[in-house]
Parts: C-alpha cells; structure tokens; sequence
C-alpha cells in the first residue's frame, strides 16, 4: 500500500531516524519503519504526540542523521510549529501527511486533501514550502526519495502530501535496483565556513565534529549566533529562506502533462483525484470530446508555469479535488479564465462519470 | 568582550567568553545555575566537543545558549527533551544536556518531560524553577505557590505548585534531585552525579527571579528570595519523616530518587545488534 | 586571593550578604554600567570557601591562592 511504499521509499533514501505516533491512515508507514529500520541500524521511537515527534526528527538530523515522520491531519496541524522551525534552521527532513477528512477529527479513516493550503501556509511566518503529492504506489515510493533528495538539496523540510486513498492503496511496485537510485549528499563544508548563510544553500556542520555548531529558531546571523533586534539580520535571512527554493522553483516543479490539438476544456488535478481524472479524460476523448491533462506533481512551489500554459490552450480549467476548493483558489491567480472547481468530501474518491460529464459539458 | 578580562580559567574553556557579561538582571538565579554548571563541569573535566545543550524558550534556556560552548540546539517552547531525545538516539556517546525553566519543562513540555523520564534515556535535564513566565513579565506558572499574585493572577493564584522533581521521579528517572541556587555547593554535587548517570537524570533548581516574580512578592533582591530558600528548605531524610500538613510551603532539597533501570538508548542499540549478527551468520 | 571583574559585576550583592565572614562589603566605586561594585574590605578575614564565587550569577569573583 502507499503507506508502506512510503516507508521503503525512505529507507532506500538511506532515512535512519523515524519518530512517530499512531495516527489513521498513516500508521502503517510507522509500523514498516519499526519493523524495518534496526535491520540496517536505524531507529524508530514512537514519541508521546506528533509535537514531540517532528521535534525528534529534527534533533536526530542535527546529530547526523536522515530522518522522517508520518501523521495525518490532526497530527499534521499540531506539527506546524516545528515545521517553521525546520525552515528557519535550515534542518533537511521529511514529514508525510497521509491526508484525511477534517477539520478537526472528521471522518478519521477516510480520505481527503484538505491540507493542500495547510502545507502551504500552516506554520506562521514569511517561507517556502516543498510539498509533493503522489498519485500511485509506485510513485508514493518514487516521490519519498525525491522528498529526501530536495530536502538535502534546498536543506529545508518536504512534505510528501499523500492522501489517505493513496495511502491504503495497494497495487503491486518494483523496487528498482539499489544502484539505479539516485541520492543527493548532504551539503558540507569547511569548519570555518558559515551554517547559516554564505550561499542560497549553506554547507551543513552537524554536532559531534567539534564546530560547537549553534542553532536556533530565533533570528540568527551567518554563525547561527541569535541575532534579534537588526532588521537586516532578519530580512537577509528570511529572504534567502524564501529565495533558495522560490528561485528555484524551475528545477523543484513536477509536473504531467497530455495535451492534445483542439481542446478547449483543461483537467487538472493531483494525487488520488488524478486516477478517476485522467480516466474520465480518456473517456471523453474517446467519446470525441478535446481535453487537456494536467497532473501536479509539485504542488509546492506551484508550477504555475504548467498552470500559465494550460490557461493559455484551454477556455476553461476543471479541478476536481476532495475538498471544497483548494488548489482551484491558487489556479485563479494564474489566469483570468473560468476554474470549475470539481469538488467531493465525504471520503469518497470522484467517480470517473461526474469528472467525464463536466468535461463533456465545457468541452 | 576581551578574553583577557574573563579571568576564571574555566570560563574560558567552556563558555564562549565574548557574549558576556549575561543578559540576566542583576540578582538573577539563572547566573548562579550557569555558574554552577560551569564548576560541574569542570570539575568532571568533561570535553566541551562532546557536550550537546538543547533548550527551549525563557530566560533560563539562554544559560545554555548563547554562553556554552558545545553544540547548541536552541529550539522551540516546551519542547527541548523531545528534540535531545532524538539527538541521543544518534549520538549516544555525546553527553546531551537541557537546562530550561519550569515553564518550559513542566508547563508547556511536561508531557515531554514524563515520557523521557519514563524511557529512561540518557539525557540530563536541569530545571530552573523561579516560579513564574519570567521573561514574558511574570505570570503564573505550574510552580508558582498557592494563592501568589501574578499578571494573570491579579487575585491571588488558585492552583497549586506542582512537585516537578516527584513526577519525575514517579515516572522512572534513574536520577532525580532538588536544590536552589542558596545550596550552591550541593547544588554542583548534584548536576556532576546527574551528568555521571546512565539514563534519565533530573535536578530542579529553584532560582530566584528578582525582578519579574520579585515586583509581585516584593522581594526585589537576589537575596531576600536566598534567604526564603535558606529558611524554607528541609533535607529529603527529614521530610520523609514530616507529614503533608508540616511540609505546606517547604522546600524538599537533597536526592529524591536514585535506580538502575536499564537506558532507552542502550536496549534499542541492543536490538540493533542482534540484527547485526544474525546478518553475519 | 579576591578578585571582583568589575565589567561583569552587576552589584546585587549576593556575595556581600552572604559572605560568612564578612570579607565583602559594598562599596561607593560604580563601574560602567553604573552598578555598585562590592570590595573586599576584610581579605584578612577570607577563609576561601569561594561561597561568594560560586554564588555570583555573573562569574564575576574569583578566589585564588596568594
């Protein structure tokens, strides 16, 4: 299932930290790390709540380590805090959010994709955010070592975004070999050269080599000593938090794309909503309808150049989503264009027929 | 400021010398903890390359951050022995070190607080207990006396001190121990055994705040809030023969628990091994 | 010896109050930072218990050996 895909996802990035607590529907990514990570000397520490958890994390990455954690919605909003602090310290690591129906306890074994802004703009403060989002099991595996490579890459936090139908999914995946997977080095440097500044993306001093490496959540300068009153200390330092991944927004976007000549309707969406979606896309074509594909991969930074491009080919852009509109907000911005959000809550994945019938409708 | 003119020569070795003089007010029992623990370690000649301090938000976490030297985890409210613990599991032969205040420890983290004392991990946890959300102007704390009037209790606190040194000990710390900044000599004894034993160490230290919980007692030097501590404090021995009624308004001070349960760390390094070997054959 | 680091000192007399021989009084000399600096008015007296050094919260005493 995605759950587990996930959790081999990580351990073939070479993640040796998971600190978790149980949450539905993402429990099973703790249960496989458990069960998997002392085989190749990792550790696994079920913490007291989803607080102490991202907190764990964050301590074992700073004691060398690779690490990950995996929550839901409730857990995902009492994590935002700590998430701001991974951005502020500039700490790579990886939190999955196996998304389910909320606000609050909601439906707690069904799905949804109410986090989508969440991810965006839950923790407070100025900052970028990565977020991915799978649409298969194959891709959920595929997706958590890309989470762990941007993360050491842009030295940031990533969020992989599943959804709880994703999450529960099972479908068969092939393990590709270990040598064909690629994995991105941890960013080091000098003992002189500076943790926290210097480059759009510092070279990284982890404890336990001498350097009596500083780090705080506070505004801090170059040698990560706290620095909370220059104005300039701080707004050097949040827009380079923001500039390294917005200016490279180019390299972070994920994207799939099918269009065809003569459309005049677009389909975009993302993770599970993705599966019906592009099915109903193949039905109205074969029943004669053009319609254009588009599946968000990278929904943080937005890849509203993708978005641009759609809005330029098409008159209308159907979203459908489980919620009641959420990426359709941030289409909008990208063009003036009618975007029909396609919404369903309740748990229950779009049916092929209602995304094909609104397409047929714009089309 | 010049390392010249910072003449304890164990200063020099374990703080970094140029963010002093402290940012505490005059009187303060943050600098006498920081003193303290200066001495403590020095005398355990402990290397500062394998100290990790980790520390949360109050006046009492900038003992530790900026002035030690070692490697520093500044993090968030409440929540420092939840990112030690996962320092610790990574780096098990680093000592890690959280000093933070009772706000920190035993209000908005006490949950952390119980769950790693419960685990038994080797971290050492110094609490510095003033009673009070110093570094916000002084309101009520989890420690703050009965009937105490604060910026939140303008009529007098109704809640009731919590004996975070007892939790602890309940919950499975193989070290728990109680001092205040008056008993400096003991107060060292205590943070040296702490950083020798293996598994969940805890000293509380109740320091005094002169100035955001001294406005509202009037006690407004160092040393009225010594001279409580002095007049107000009875040894663990004499306490355990003293009933609730005789201890209302006490401070317990010496060792309050000392056990051998086994480590967190040490048993999942344990498992790991038998994976190790079954890997070998 | 007494040595009182007159830049770290903040004047709260702690270590006046609680010297056990009164070695340490306050004193009229203001540092920088305007705070009374104790002096060591009885050294004679001094048994070297280094309570005072231990207790300043500012390091700013120091007992040594002659």
């Amino acid at each position: 299932m995605g759950d587990e895909a996930a959790a081999y996802g990580a351990l073939y990035a070479g993640c040796n930290f998971f600190a978790g607590y149980p949450i539905t529907p993402a429990s099973e990514i703790a249960e496989v790390m458990a069960r998997e990570l002392p085989r190749s000397d990792g550790y696994y520490v079920q913490m007291e709540d989803e607080i102490s958890s991202i907190s764990a994390i964050i301590g074992a990455v700073w004691a060398g380590g690779k690490a990950m954690t995996a929550t839901s919605g409730p857990g995902f909003s009492l994590m935002q805090e700590n998430i701001g602090y991974a951005i502020m310290t500039e700490t790579p690591c990886v939190l999955v959010n196996v998304q389910r129906s909320g606000p609050s306890t909601g439906q707690a074994t069904k799905p949804a994709q109410g986090d989508v802004l969440q991810a965006r703009w839950g923790t407070h403060g100025d900052h970028e955010i990565i977020a991915l989002s799978p649409s298969s099991v194959q891709e959920t595996f595929s997706l958590t070592i890309e989470a762990f490579n941007l993360s050491e890459k842009y030295r940031t936090l990533v969020i992989l975004l599943m959804d709880g139908e994703i999450g529960h999914l099972r479908e068969n995946i092939t393990f590709p070999p270990l040598e064909e997977i690629t994995l991105q080095e941890r960013k080091t440097g000098p003992a002189d050269a500076p943790s926290f500044g210097g480059a759009a993306v510092p070279p990284m001093s982890t404890f336990g080599q001498g350097r009596f490496v500083h780090v705080t959540g506070s505004t801090h300068k170059e040698n990560g000593m706290r620095d909370v009153s220059t104005q300039s200390v701080h707004q050097e330092l949040v827009t380079r938090l923001c500039g390294k991944i917005r200016d490279a927004r180019g390299e972070i976007w994920r994207i799939e794309e099918d269009y065809m000549p003569g459309a005049k309707v677009g389909v975009l969406t993302y993770g599970a909503t993705a599966r019906p979606a592009k099915g109903a896309v193949l039905e109205a074509r074969r029943q004669g309808t053009a319609v254009d594909f588009l599946r968000l991969i990278s929904i943080w930074p937005f890849p509203e150049e993708a978005v641009r491009k759609l809005a330029d080919r098409v008159d209308v852009i159907l979203v459908p989503e489980m919620n009641l509109g959420q990426i359709s907000r941030e289409v909008e911005r990208f063009t003036s264009k009618p975007v029909l959000p396609i919404s369903r809550i309740g748990g229950v994945i779009h049916r092929v027929e209602e995304i094909k019938d609104e397409i047929i409708a714009n089309g | 400021m010049k390392e010249d003119k910072i003449f304890h020569p164990r200063a020099n070795k374990y703080l970094r010398t140029e963010m002093l003089p402290t940012a505490f007010c005059p009187g303060c029992g943050c600098g006498t903890v920081l003193n303290g623990f200066l001495q403590a370690l020095d005398e355990l000649k402990l290397d500062p390359k394998e100290l990790v301090f980790v520390t949360g938000i109050g006046c009492s976490s900038w003992i530790p951050s900026p002035y030690f030297k070692g490697d520093t985890l500044h993090t968030t409210h409440g929540r420092p022995i939840a990112f030690a613990t996962g320092v610790k599991v990574m780096k098990p032969d680093m000592k890690v070190i959280v000093i933070a205040g009772d706000g920190d420890i035993a209000g908005i983290g006490g949950n952390h607080l119980i769950h790693a004392a419960r685990r038994n991990i080797d971290i050492s946890v110094f609490m510095v207990n003033n009673w009070n959300y110093g570094m916000t102007g002084g309101q009520v704390s989890p420690t703050t006396p009965f009937g105490v009037r604060t910026g939140t209790t303008p009529y007098g606190s109704a809640e009731h001190q919590l004996e975070a040194a007892e939790v602890v000990a309940a919950a499975g710390a193989n070290y728990v121990a109680r001092w205040t900044t008056y008993h400096v000599f003991p107060m060292v004894k205590a943070m040296q055994e702490a950083l020798r034993v293996k598994g969940f160490s805890f000293v509380e230290i109740i320091a005094q705040c002169p100035v955001s919980y001294g406005k509202m007692v009037k006690m407004r030097r160092g040393s009225d809030f010594l001279k409580l501590y002095k007049e107000k404090s009875v040894k663990v021995e004499k306490a355990r023969q003293m009933s609730d009624e005789e201890l209302e308004g006490k401070i317990v001070v010496g060792k309050l628990k000392e056990r051998k349960r086994t480590e967190f760390v040490s048993t999942l390094r344990q498992i790991n091994e038998r994976f190790r070997q079954e890997l070998a054959n | 010896m007494i040595t009182i680091n007159e830049e770290l000192c903040k004047g709260c007399e702690i270590c006046t109050d609680f010297c056990p021989k009164k070695v340490l009084a306050s004193s009229n000399t203001i540092n920088k930072k305007g705070y009374y600096l104790p002096a060591a008015t009885h050294k004679d007296k001094c048994t070297g218990c280094r309570l005072c050094e231990l207790m300043c919260p500012e390091l700013a005493i120091l007992i040594s050996k002659e």
